[in-house]
């Protein structure tokens, strides 16, 4: 302990007069905030979806059963995904609508494949706050535009499931996916 | 706090003063922990663990709440879940070792303060309530401990709990009784191990209140010291802040880097393998053993072989268990000497150290199977445990002569490190 | 009264407690299991790093991929390893494409378009099937014996790593005399009960054939599995000793400026006359 005697005060002082001490505290405390952030960090980042979530992240569709006028549901991530198989009056009814009128504006061109115009495929969650519209099962209402209907505070989309009356501010959201083969898609 | 010179919190800016009126949180941290509580100017490192006690604990909650975030108390899944942590969330070994080791930590911590404040007689008047609600922690911390142990439901959290709740199938006519209440049904099953899972996120809580009395309780007369005098002139002190806020910064960093050492290259060290085999309510493990800082109580349970004075040797070793936590909390009466450190008291000071290679060896047994030459050991052991207590120190400290005490703590910090006439001012170097 | 009162507890539990120490012990019968029963052997891993001290050290991907092997092709017979998913096996060095590929050789359950139960072939999100449905079905194909899964096998066994490659290696033909041993057993000192229903299951240089030039001997087989077997129990290994450098030489600067700053602190009361 006889050790632990103050060296030189004269290095107390910096040129600039401040006292040196000043600065060994602040780069003490600097340096021990700067190792909060990580630990910080891995307590946020834990509650960002885990592997296994992750690994779920993508599912397979087989479409060959669903005739025209038809649609299934499936899950993806936990959500809904419609599926329709969009008759040719219901493309055409789509197509005639003037895009520059629309609350969202697209194109049933931007929201389907290519070649594959008569699959619609959709998140079954309506943009307002979340519900899972009606439409995509036999039976159900349609809405005024006979494409799907939330119940819950009255949205109608079109057959091309965009926006077209109600609270909802975009279109049913167009999940990534691809064609594996005519009839079968790989969503997410 | 009752020194006339502590100083004074004095708002620097408008809006520290807008917030002094309404409400004087920093006026009162300033009085705690800050420049407004004097503070013996002679602690050693050993009163660092106060501090680090409270660190283990807000580890202890911070990982706890974010595990809770994952963990499913359902006898089907909580195994599950635990090794969901461990592989697929985010960092979730990390924090889960955090935990686990942290216990053991926490455990180890509050030891060194316990044995500290024994040492240098902190159980003494005026403080008597301060190492009371001590205790109190330290009971609340052993049952959250085991009922945490418990949530994993591996072979050893089963059968731990089953072991445990049967110490209370010990006491008559209402034993098996309690035991079922405990358990809710006739084994650890699904609602034992929910109703852990809720004390175990409670209790916590409430150790986090009882250190607030604890600290309240301490405000009082002020910390002790190792010279075990009374504070007389602000000579024999300095302010908390920045003089013990530093040099606990310095324990804090030594105990992180010691805690990553176990956490990150030998996290299951503390821990028994047999508790990564999910429970089986069919098959006990070959070798049950509690963790490592119930093994002095265990040994104690186990060395009561004999049934005397018709009670059976079962219920003895059950209340000899409980008996040597709570004959601590009249440890303020039993020991009569008028000095408080071990330090001036050559005999206590002897027994002090024995009695420390006692409880380390009290562990050593409390960790083997119950066979020879153990068991005859931790019964000669636990013999001393009580007579300790109960029998040698009451007399020893009523007959010790004691050595002379210095005048004031400033003078005993002079004479030991031989320099004459330190300078009494203690002003923030800031 | 607080201190007589104690006094008179006190003596009741020592004299309790003592009574309890020279009553006189019965001769325990010698536990044969116990003085055959052998701690594992000490082996160097990569994955211990220098000096098999644990701080360094990762794993060796063909070691791995190797021991991978070994389970596929001799363990998974009977053991399952149920905590781990295919996709885990990113972590030994396989491809994306060489992990569905080994998912598809697996079956998991599934229901069918009617209800019922069915089958699917595995995809990478899946975990590795368990080989029987229950332990009841474990045991009636087992003679008696549930092969346990070995997920955590090297996290539940003291030393683990060493203990899988000690009894993959310790089995003998040497019975001791005066040790009974049923003919459905084998007799393996590395085990906790000497008698294991397990036959040996690497029983001669070949068995498994590698594609790495690696020499196909039981000896390396069972090294082999031990280290896939440790990977499997605790996957995150590399990762928590990397983290642990980084964060303990953190600490140990965040000391170094804490101690110099306590230092500077109490300099005005420890500075000499």
């Amino acid at each position: 302990m006889a050790s632990e005697v103050r060296q030189a005060s004269a290095d107390d002082l910096t040129p600039g007069g401040e006292r040196r001490r000043d600065f060994l505290y602040v780069a003490t405390a600097a340096f021990a905030g700067a190792g909060v952030v990580p630990v910080a960090w891995s307590l946020v980042n834990q509650m960002n979806p885990s592997a296994d979530v992750l690994a779920l992240a993508s599912v397979d569709l087989d479409l060959s059963a669903v005739q025209e006028g038809q649609a299934i549901k499936a899950s993806w991530r936990g959500k809904p995904i419609f599926a329709r198989h969009l008759t040719a009056a219901e493309i055409a009814d789509a197509k005639k609508v003037d895009v520059a009128t629309l609350r969202d504006p697209q194109k049933l061109e931007d929201r389907t494949k290519p070649g594959s115009e008569q699959w619609l495929i959709t998140l079954g969650v309506c943009t307002h706050l979340g519900c899972v519209p009606l439409g995509a099962a036999e039976g159900e209402s349609r809405g005024d535009f006979g494409g799907y209907f939330c119940p819950c505070h009255g949205s109608h989309y079109d057959t091309a499931a965009r926006i077209r009356k109600g609270p909802a501010p975009k279109n049913l959201e167009v999940p990534p996916y691809t064609f594996k083969s005519p009839t079968s898609v790989t969503i997410g | 706090m009752s020194f006339p010179w502590a100083k004074q919190y004095q708002p620097t800016s408008a809006v520290g003063k807008w917030m002094d009126e309404r409400l004087p949180l920093p006026r009162f941290i300033f009085g705690a922990l800050g420049p407004g509580y004097p503070t013996p100017k002679n602690l050693n490192a050993f009163y660092n663990f106060g501090v680090l006690a409270g660190v283990a604990l807000v580890i202890q909650i911070i990982t706890g709440v974010v595990l809770a975030m994952h963990f499913a108390a359902d006898t089907r899944v909580a195994f599950d879940s635990v090794e969901h942590i461990m592989r697929d969330v985010n960092g979730g070994w990390m924090i889960r070792y955090m935990h686990a080791v942290g216990a053991s930590f926490f455990f180890g911590v509050v030891y060194i303060h316990i044995f500290r404040g024994l040492y240098y007689g902190s159980y003494k008047p005026p403080r008597e309530m301060i190492w009371m609600l001590g205790l109190v922690i330290f009971l609340l911390m052993m049952a959250t401990a085991f009922m945490g142990y418990v949530l994993v439901w591996g072979q050893m959290s089963f059968w731990g709990a089953q072991v445990i709740t049967g110490l209370f199938s010990a006491f008559p006519v209402v034993g098996t009784h309690i035991q079922t209440l405990l358990l809710g049904g006739y084994s650890p099953d699904n609602a034992t191990l929910n109703r852990f899972f809720s004390l175990h996120y409670l209790l916590p809580f409430v150790i986090f209140g009882v250190i607030v009395l604890h600290v309240w309780a301490l405000h009082i007369p002020g910390s002790n010291n190792p010279t075990g005098l009374d504070v007389k002139t602000e000579a024999d002190t300095v302010p908390f802040h920045p003089y013990y806020t530093a040099k606990d910064f310095v324990g804090l960093g030594i105990y992180l880097i010691v805690f990553s050492a176990f956490v990150f290259f030998m996290p299951n060290s503390l821990g028994e393998p047999d508790n990564y085999i999910p429970a089986n309510p069919l098959s006990t493990p070959a070798h049950i053993v509690p963790e490592w800082y119930f093994w002095p109580f265990y040994a104690i349970l186990r060395a009561f072989t004999t049934d005397f004075l018709g009670v059976p040797a079962k219920l003895w070793g059950v209340l000899a268990m409980f008996a040597s936590i709570l004959l601590l909390f009249l440890l303020p009466w039993l020991d009569q000497s008028p000095v408080r450190s071990n330090n001036y008291r050559p005999v206590s000071r002897i027994l002090f150290w024995v009695f420390v290679a006692v409880g380390l060896l009290l562990g050593v047994c409390g960790g083997k199977p119950a066979e020879e030459p153990w068991v005859r050991l931790s019964q000669i052991l636990t013999a001393y445990y009580f007579a300790h207590f109960l029998i040698i120190l009451p007399i020893v400290s009523k007959l010790e002569k004691t050595k002379p005490l210095p005048g004031s703590i400033s003078e005993a910090v002079l004479a030991k490190y031989g320099k004459g006439g330190a300078a009494p001012v203690a002003q923030p170097a800031e | 009264m607080i201190r007589l009162g104690a006094l008179a507890v006190g003596l009741l539990f020592v004299i309790n407690v003592l009574w309890g120490a020279i009553a006189p012990r019965e001769d325990a019968a010698p536990d044969m299991a116990k003085q055959l029963h052998k701690h594992p052997k000490h082996v160097e891993w990569t994955h211990n790093g220098p000096g098999n001290l644990g701080i360094f050290g990762t794993f060796d991907r063909g070691q791995l991929q190797r021991g991978f092997q070994v389970y596929k092709e001799v363990c998974s017979a009977c053991h399952s390893i149920n905590r781990v998913a295919f996709r885990n096996l990113a972590d030994l060095g396989f491809s994306e494409a060489q992990i569905k590929a080994i998912a598809a050789e697996y079956e998991v359950a599934a229901i069918d378009a009617n209800g019922e139960p069915t089958t699917r072939k595995a995809t990478p999100a899946d975990k590795f099937p368990l080989v029987y449905a229950n332990e009841a079905a474990a045991r009636a194909a087992q003679n008696g014996a549930n092969p346990p899964d070995l997920s955590l096998m090297t996290k539940a066994r003291p030393d683990g790593t060493n203990y899988v490659y000690s009894l993959l290696t310790g089995y003998s033909d040497d019975v001791p005399k005066g040790w009974t041993k049923p003919d459905t057993s084998y007799y393996n000192p590395y085990f906790h009960s000497i008698n294991i229903a397990m036959p040996p299951p690497l029983s001669a240089d070949g068995q498994v054939t590698y594609s790495d030039g690696t020499p196909a001997t039981v000896d390396q087989y069972a090294k082999d599995v031990a280290v896939f077997l440790t990977w499997t129990a605790e996957p995150k290994l590399e990762n928590r000793k990397e983290t642990g450098v980084a964060a303990i030489l953190f600490l140990i600067i965040m000391t170094g400026l804490g101690y110099l700053s306590y230092r500077k602190v109490w300099a005005d009361i420890k500075k000499p006359a």
